[in-house]
């Protein structure tokens, strides 16, 4: 039986806190890109072409359905096959960018579709353009849909992000793995791990269930 | 080597590890439908003894990352006197993890049955838990369906995190190949193709069949 | 909180007792110290505005909600307390299980079983509470269905029957459990004009021809009065006024009544 040391766990703590400063950005920047490329994907799906479209929908049912982490790999040790070089952090950013942007896409369609048909007919009614009817009809309905899928992501990027330790990203993970491997301590390493994504994951998801729900009283939606 | 000389050498390896990765699915599956029942029904239950455990159960496990669980149950348990195999360690870890989010399928599937049909059941005179069983659960099928359709697609692709505690699935199998091939692109592009074709070509036709078989079971198809 | 004492209700005396019932969810009292009683056999209306009480009545009488203050007996016995001593105490599931059956409800929103058909609806409980075989309960779910004229659509689910036809499977499934008393709660508000009528006729005839007993509330004034042998207006929580049809429709005396009356007559 392993006892858990405390002078063990205040020795490391430094280099675990640096490791979340790491993770943390991982997630953001991730996900910043995947908001971009999410968008990309959603227009790409409703564009004038039909073969685009189709194209596009089919990438996005291709990248949903397979492993994040295969696709990291796939990333990572192809590139250089092309004689591109792709570092480890450029690697990763670039997987979860697309990996999440099918995800972020199909919350975008679903907040737009959301909005109803009577919103749209009214606007024709009203003679308004349909760049004026996006900007002050619907895409103001559409955020507060889209909002809990778009926190839904960015909770879900960050707990994602352990994978990065595979190709080498200085994250929680990696840390963890090279402190064990050092130290040949595991328990306080992992323990601490999954103790820093609870104790950020959690207010995290909170807020972001505060954030809805002032979002949507700040529409008048007062029964949610 | 072209890509047919490549599928000859190496598909068969590759196939041996999907078979572990569906056996890995399958299994943790089964853990995390058992482990959604009972604790979304806990979750609903207005005696604190059997929602506060499942409240933090479930908070808990969605709070932490997989793959964390997962290295948690392989390489700490250990310490702790308990060694299990990476198939055990995988299917425990994707198990619990996955049953987190379940329950709260489970919960909402539940909560969603209007409460004329409670009520209607209580009028009827049937007990609590025959108005579970023949009233309120028969009714959250088509409810429940999609979500967990979602799910179970997520936790097939989750099954690639158990190659990193050397379960020998497809890839595990994978990194062995392009470790030793260094045709990355051949071998990690025919594992995602092989991913795919598990989820498209089999996992999704059939949840959306049990979602029609459902949806005709309430008389709604 | 005094010890409650059971009142004796004598053979042959009323069928249902509310004795000073009290029901409130916090500050706002929907019943206050209600006394009715409810001969056998008779078919007593409730009508007043909307947060008079009335559904309150038939809920609490259903034990779908418990009661504050107050004992209500059914069939000679206390209903919503079990004796305990020589006095009462607030029922336990298993004790509301064993006397439930005795009361039917029929709902505003009909409340059938969308994943079970017609007949499936009138079968379920008659074999899982009263352990009826499935012979026995399919004969006399299909009695019931003939009845209320769902003969031929037994093998319907819910969603391919109109909502009168629904209400009627309703009907037929509540009589299934062969209760004493049946509540009927605002039956025809959901409907559609067209279909209320068939509704009504089988309350008629569930009336005139098997004499049950029957509360109904109800906002459908000409049916009330045509059917009910009592009619009682509500006022906050109260009954401010009964009588018979005639004595409360022709010649209210509570102001209350009066204006309640107006308004609803004047509407249609």
């Amino acid at each position: 039986m392993m006892e858990w040391r405390w002078d063990f766990t205040f020795e490391i703590l430094p280099r675990m806190l640096w490791a979340t400063g790491n993770t943390l950005l991982a997630a953001g920047v991730g996900y910043l890109i995947a908001v971009v490329v999410g968008l990309v994907l959603m227009l790409g799906q409703r564009t004038p072409s039909r073969i685009i479209n189709v194209l596009v929908r089919e990438a996005v049912e291709f990248i949903r359905s397979t492993p994040l982490l295969v696709q990291l790999f796939f990333v990572f040790f192809v590139a250089p096959q092309f004689g591109i070089k792709l570092s480890a952090w450029n690697s990763a950013m670039l997987t979860i960018g697309l990996h999440f942007g099918t995800y972020l896409s199909e919350v975008y369609r679903g907040a737009l579709e959301g909005v109803p048909k009577g919103q749209w007919e009214a606007c024709r009614a009203l003679n308004f353009s349909t760049a004026y009817t996006y900007r002050r009809v619907v895409l103001p309905q559409a955020f507060p849909i889209a909002l809990p899928g778009m926190g839904n992501y960015l909770v879900g990027i960050f707990k994602e992000t352990p994978l990065l330790a595979t190709i080498g990203v200085a994250e929680l993970m990696h840390t963890a793995n090279a402190l064990g491997a050092e130290t040949y301590r595991y328990l306080e390493p992992y323990t601490m791990v999954g103790f820093i994504f609870l104790i950020i994951s959690l207010p995290t998801a909170m807020g972001l269930r505060r954030l809805e729900a002032a979002v949507s009283r700040a529409q008048g939606n007062t029964h949610l | 080597m072209s890509y047919w000389e490549f599928l000859a050498e190496y598909l068969p390896k590759l196939a041996s590890g999907a078979l572990m990765t569906i056996g890995v699915m399958i299994c943790a599956t089964l853990l995390a439908a058992a482990i959604s029942i009972l604790f979304g029904l806990m979750r609903l239950s207005r005696n604190w003894a059997f929602q506060g455990p499942a409240t933090v159960y479930i908070e808990f496990f969605r709070g932490t990352s997989l793959l964390v669980q997962l290295y948690w149950i392989y390489y700490v348990l250990p310490l702790m006197g308990l060694t299990l195999t990476p198939f055990v360690s995988g299917v425990l870890a994707l198990g619990l993890n996955f049953g987190a989010y379940g329950a709260e399928i489970v919960r909402g599937g539940i909560q969603s049955v209007p409460r004329g049909q409670w009520e209607a059941a209580r009028a009827l005179n049937l007990s609590v838990s025959q108005q579970m069983r023949s009233i309120i659960i028969p009714q959250t099928f088509p409810i429940v369906l999609p979500p967990v359709a979602n799910l179970t697609v997520e936790l097939l692709k989750a099954t690639a995190l158990v190659a990193l505690i050397s379960a020998v699935d497809l890839m595990f199998v994978a990194k062995q190949i392009n470790a030793t091939t260094w045709l990355s692109a051949q071998t990690f592009g025919t594992a995602l193709l092989i991913y795919y074709v598990m989820a498209r070509i089999a996992l999704i036709p059939f949840l959306r069949w049990l979602e029609v078989l459902a949806a005709r079971k309430v008389g709604k198809a | 909180m005094d010890t409650i004492h059971p009142q004796k209700i004598a053979q042959g005396g009323p069928l249902v007792r509310f004795a000073d019932v009290t029901k409130s969810y916090g500050d706002l009292t929907v019943l206050d110290r209600l006394n009715l009683d409810i001969e056998q056999n008779e078919m007593v209306s409730i009508i007043g505005p909307s947060g008079s009480g009335k559904t309150t009545v038939l809920r609490v009488l259903m034990t779908l909600e418990t009661i504050n203050d107050g004992v209500i007996y059914v069939d000679g016995e206390p209903l919503t307390h079990m004796p305990k001593g020589t006095g009462l105490e607030f029922a336990s599931e298993k004790y509301l299980r064993d006397r439930r059956s005795k009361i039917g409800m029929v709902f505003q929103q009909f409340n059938l079983f969308p994943h079970m058909t017609a007949l499936q609806n009138c079968v379920e409980a008659p074999m899982k509470v009263l352990g009826l075989s499935r012979d026995q309960a399919e004969d006399r779910a299909l009695d019931l269905l003939k009845l209320v004229g769902m003969e031929e659509k037994k093998d319907h689910h819910p969603s391919r029957l109109s909502g009168g036809q629904q209400q009627r499977v309703a009907i037929a499934r509540a009589l299934a459990m062969r209760p004493k008393v049946m509540l009927l709660d605002e039956v025809t508000s959901a409907l559609d004009p067209e279909v209320i009528g068939e509704v009504l006729n089988v309350i008629r005839s569930l009336n005139s021809e098997h004499s049950l007993t029957m509360i109904m509330v109800t906002h459908q004034m000409g049916f009330a009065r045509e059917i009910s042998d009592r009619v009682c207006f509500f006022y906050e929580g109260k009954i401010a006024e009964q009588g018979t049809p005639d004595q409360l429709f022709d010649d209210p005396q509570n102001e209350r009544t009066k204006q309640f009356l107006h308004a609803v007559l004047d509407a249609n």
